[in-house]
């Protein structure tokens, strides 16, 4: 991306920046367009995340700033560069759906993956690893297989891989999706007091209308047919917030304003 | 069996072993020994009714059945003569002696596993080129199949004849006779199993901006492990035959081909029997092997008990 339009200046302080983003899937009548005219700047140290109902393109628009996926139209910086540039020099951890560990490897190894293949020195990697799994309370299971931790344990483990080599952008697709209410909650949680200790900036993907009220600095509500961004909601929850804060006024009206804007997006389509 | 071991962790190992094993085992040994004796009298019968008929003899069933047991060239010998021979070959005989069995197992052996190690490996190699290479999916494929439409019996004297005029015979040719026909399991299990990793452990290594080959050694190789050893139980079977059907166009006056090819000169039927338990008793302990190997290898793999 060395073209010299691009070079906005506000994208030096902005760690995504999308214009006029496009990705079609397919071509002719049966071409899916998973993301139409997409605008979204995202500053440094926001946590963010992508709300819509299925189909709306956020897990796709994640893949896109990831690199995962080639966008057909517009333009994207991560960092000031292009994905491409931003995934070689490994500026973001990915937390997938799934905790994607690979089952061969115990808890302390699949930490350490990343790490690994990223060259860095022994004594380094271990202590990064036995900090991070420290962080996600993960202490004590370094020795345990995948399939001997539960779905949230695991997921954690999968957080702290992603923490490890210390990216300043976190990118999480639907991390707490396949888990059960409660679990999510506890997570939730300590989602917020690891943002808070780390300070990166979070790009959080959820169907759920309370866990992105509640993480967020910035809630990004999309629609499908074509995938777009409906509202951008701007939020400033208490930072010492527990889960009790879900039942105030403030949290509510939020929300309230999430779903509003869910709706509207729906009634587009009718 | 997998199952018992995971139920019963405080039982030692032997009496886990009879529970789940010895009694049907044994009773499957009983059925075979019943319908080879029955098979034995049927067989051989007409052959010892001439006889009596010949000497004017008056015979009985009983006399029949003796008589169909100990023939010195049956048309099928009965176990307990295949299992004097047994005893006669391994046990009374050294090592080193070309009448020894255990001689004649080694030299098949060996050219079992050189021809097993060098098929394992082309396999890999081939299935690690077809994975990563588009052209060779294409190309590669279509030929690895027809290699083995052909009929071994018929490529077998090729081989040996075209190796032996570039001055390779002894072990060399059966090695390869082996290693043509396992590396076709180990190609075709490998390329499913480097294949195997799902997409979303692909996408992972992708975000670390992984190199081809470390997501070959971190993901592709430990996802294949197990379609590995599924393939390796095949390979390492087939291999023993191909080290066996190599030693009967190479004239070979050592090893179980060489055992089976004399024994049919002669008729000595007998010795064919003889070898042809061996050589099986040979592959079972062959595949039970790699059994074994693939047990520790994915347990140390974190593989559930």
């Amino acid at each position: 991306m060395s073209n010299p339009d691009t070079a906005a200046p506000a994208s030096a302080k902005n760690v995504v920046e999308a214009r006029k983003l496009s990705l079609v899937f397919g071509e002719g009548e049966s071409a899916v367009h998973a993301l139409n005219n997409v605008d979204l700047s995202i500053e440094d140290g926001e946590f963010v995340s992508f709300i819509g109902p299925s189909g709306c393109g956020k897990t796709t628009l994640m893949r896109v700033i990831a690199d995962l996926e080639k966008p057909t139209g517009g333009e994207i910086m991560v960092h000031g560069g292009t994905p491409e540039q931003a995934r070689l020099d490994r500026a973001y951890g990915y937390v997938f759906q799934a905790p994607a560990l690979y089952p061969w490897r115990t808890v302390r190894r699949n930490a350490l993956l990343p790490l690994e293949l990223m060259g860095m020195n022994k004594a380094l990697r271990e202590e990064r690893v036995a900090k991070y799994l420290g962080l996600v309370g993960l202490e004590g299971f370094e020795k345990k297989f995948p399939w001997q931790l539960s779905g949230g344990m695991q997921q954690r483990v999968s957080i702290a891989r992603a923490l490890g080599f210390e990216p300043d952008l976190l990118l999480m697709d639907e991390p707490f999706g396949a888990l059960d209410e409660i679990t999510r909650d506890h997570l939730n949680e300590q989602l917020i007091h690891l943002w808070q200790e780390t300070k990166k900036t979070v790009v959080f993907v959820t169907h759920s209308i309370p866990e992105a009220v509640f993480l967020s600095t910035k809630i990004v509500v999309m629609s499908p047919r074509p995938g777009r961004i409906n509202k951008i909601i701007n939020c400033s929850p208490p930072p010492d917030r527990t889960l009790d804060w879900r039942e105030t006024n403030d949290f509510l009206e939020v929300a309230h304003e999430v779903r509003e804007a869910l709706r509207a997006g729906h009634s587009y389509d009718d | 069996m997998t199952d018992a071991a995971v139920t019963a962790p405080g039982v030692s190992w032997f009496s886990r072993l009879k529970d789940s094993r010895v009694g049907p085992v044994s009773f499957m040994i009983l059925v075979i020994m019943v319908i080879w004796y029955a098979g034995a009298v049927y067989l051989n019968a007409p052959r010892v009714i001439e006889q009596f008929e010949r000497g004017k003899v008056q015979w009985t069933a009983s006399q029949l059945m003796d008589k169909a047991w100990s023939m010195k060239r049956p048309i099928l010998p009965a176990p307990h003569q295949v299992a004097v021979e047994l005893n006669k070959t391994i046990f009374q005989k050294k090592i080193t002696s070309k009448r020894s069995l255990v001689f004649h197992a080694w030299i098949t052996t060996s050219s079992t596993l050189l021809g097993f190690a060098m098929g394992g490996l082309l396999g890999i190699l081939l299935a690690a080129g077809i994975v990563h290479v588009r052209t060779l999916d294409r190309s590669l494929m279509p030929w690895i199949i027809a290699s083995q439409t052909i009929p071994i019996l018929a490529i077998a004297p090729m081989i040996v004849v075209v190796l032996g005029n570039l001055g390779l015979t002894g072990v060399i040719p059966k090695a390869i006779i082996s290693m043509y026909l396992c590396f076709f399991p180990v190609a075709i299990g490998m390329v499913k199993g480097l294949r195997s990793p799902d997409p979303l452990q692909m996408d992972l290594m992708r975000t670390y901006s992984a190199s081809t080959s470390q997501i070959f050694w971190n993901l592709r190789w430990p996802s294949s492990v197990p379609f590995l050893f599924a393939s390796l139980k095949v390979a390492v079977a087939i291999s023993l035959v191909g080290a066996i059907v190599g030693e009967l166009p190479t004239g070979a006056v050592a090893g179980l081909g060489a055992r089976l090819l004399a024994g049919s000169y002669y008729g000595q039927t007998v010795q064919i029997w003889s070898a042809l338990v061996v050589a099986s008793v040979l592959g079972m302990a062959l595949v039970y092997t790699i059994g074994l190997i693939e047990k520790f290898t994915l347990k140390a793999m974190g593989a559930k008990s």
